[in-house]
């Protein structure tokens, strides 16, 4: 039950929707289409056990009293309020039978106040710290570096007005050479050489880890006992 | 977008709370961490209830519960097969309960089986197939006056350049000799995209900052009273 139930799932699961591309008629095709909509509905469950866990983690903290606790209790708060307002679809002159995001409601306030802020500036702050990363990796101690280093630059100054104005006194019989212009062959030419072949070692890593899952050969994902 | 005053009072105070983190960890920093992690928990599990659990699974099981706030589930029939969905759903929350996690590993198939069917699939077509027939263009490639020197050179990058990059990927051989000399310019070209994608990752966490400090300055002058 708890080995064998699961790898027959796998199994039944993955086959059925490599079938449904081999065998158009009823009932693969109907059945692909199911399967991603089971997936979905599975996957809201997933954010609601992650709730859950963050509950969990974060109440239990606060109940013993436990490092940062005054700090678990914020995430407590913002956890609770937002799924109250998101969920009860308070304020907004639909309430529960308009959009979530529709103007005047809460959830919609949460989302510009709180989150944008919170998840942009997250994000950029990112900036500060590759920025200063690159300058300490950054090193052309070797021919590999040297080209990492080149490559980031060009492509750098050609997405801004200095990669034009250095290189904008070049004639036009050498046009091919301003900095922009580098910048476009690189993104269109080794770039994407580059791209291709991490793309299909990709496919092929993906294809085999899927064939083994399927087949039941993988089993990591079921855990030890 | 035009946000209202409250918004962009908020907004900014939790900006700087962030920021501060430049200088160094404090409680300020801690307190903007901590109510993003459990608003963002939520907002995805709202969006989840609201965007897929009701459309997908309550419409469909009972149209009728739901039909006062949503009109498209009126006078259907119910499908009941949604309720396998509902228990694997279910059987996932287990793991909150220890003594019968195990359960949870029902659902857990399910996902991977569902993710290794459709990728074996997906990768195949979109990523291997497609990439390789994609790269198969000509060496020479003819202009209106002749031969396209610039385009052939272009072609020619992008044919050994993947080449190489995969040779690169070979591990099955040790790379000596010429197996070495083609793996040493697939490195390149690795290294070349890597330049190229990190460019553009700087350059999109600078447009995030630009972004954030864009908002800072409307913030500040709706505090100093200007419009």
């Amino acid at each position: 039950m708890r080995r064998t139930v699961p790898l027959m799932i796998t199994f039944i699961v993955g086959l059925t929707l490599i079938l449904a591309v081999f065998i158009p008629p009823e009932p693969f095709d109907t059945m692909n289409r199911e399967f991603s909509v089971y997936f979905d509905i599975i996957a809201v469950f997933a954010f609601v056990l992650g709730g859950g866990n963050l509950l969990r983690l974060h109440g239990d903290r606060v109940y013993r009293r436990g490092k940062d606790w005054k700090f678990s209790i914020v995430t407590l708060a913002g956890f609770a309020v937002t799924l109250v307002v998101g969920l009860g679809k308070i304020g907004g002159p639909p309430g529960v039978r308009g959009d979530l995001m529709a103007p005047g409601t809460w959830f919609r306030f949460v989302f510009n106040a709180v989150l944008t802020p919170l998840s942009a500036t997250m994000f950029a702050l990112l900036a500060f710290y590759v920025a200063s990363a690159s300058f300490r990796a950054f090193r052309a101690k070797t021919p590999e570096a040297t080209i990492l280093l080149v490559s980031g630059f060009i492509i750098l100054l050609g997405r801004t007005f200095l990669g034009g104005i250095l290189t904008g006194w070049l004639p036009d019989s050498l046009s091919f050479l301003t900095i922009p212009n580098l910048a476009d062959w690189i993104m269109a030419w080794p770039n994407t050489a580059g791209q291709r072949a991490i793309v299909i070692g990709i496919a092929l890593g993906v294809t085999a880890t899927s064939l083994r899952l399927i087949l039941g050969i993988e089993r990591g994902y079921l855990g030890s006992d | 977008m035009n946000l209202s005053p409250a918004e962009l009072w908020i907004g900014g105070i939790l900006t700087l709370m962030i920021f501060s983190f430049l200088y160094r960890d404090n409680p300020f920093y801690k307190f903007a961490e901590h109510l993003f992690v459990g608003v963002s928990a939520a907002y995805w599990m709202v969006q989840g209830v609201w965007g897929t659990l009701m459309p997908n699974l309550v419409a469909k099981v009972a149209p009728g519960m739901v039909q006062s706030f949503m009109p498209e589930a009126a006078g259907k029939n119910p499908e009941w097969h949604y309720l396998i969905a509902a228990l694997f759903g279910v059987l996932l929350l287990t793991r909150l309960v220890p003594s019968i996690g195990w359960l949870s590993r029902w659902s857990l198939a399910f996902v991977v089986g569902y993710s290794a069917g459709t990728n074996f699939i997906r990768y195949l077509q979109s990523d291997f197939i497609a990439q390789i027939r994609s790269t198969m263009i000509p060496l020479v490639v003819q202009g209106q006056g002749g031969l396209d020197l610039g385009a052939s050179f272009s072609h020619l990058v992008l044919i050994v350049g993947v080449f190489c990059g995969l040779v690169y990927f070979f591990f099955s051989k040790e790379h000596h000799g010429a197996l070495g000399r083609v793996s040493r310019i697939g490195v390149w070209t690795l290294m070349v995209t890597f330049g190229a994608s990190f460019g553009y990752t700087v350059m999109a966490r600078i447009s995030l900052l630009l972004g954030r400090l864009q908002a800072l300055i409307i913030w500040l002058r709706l505090v100093s009273g200007g419009s």
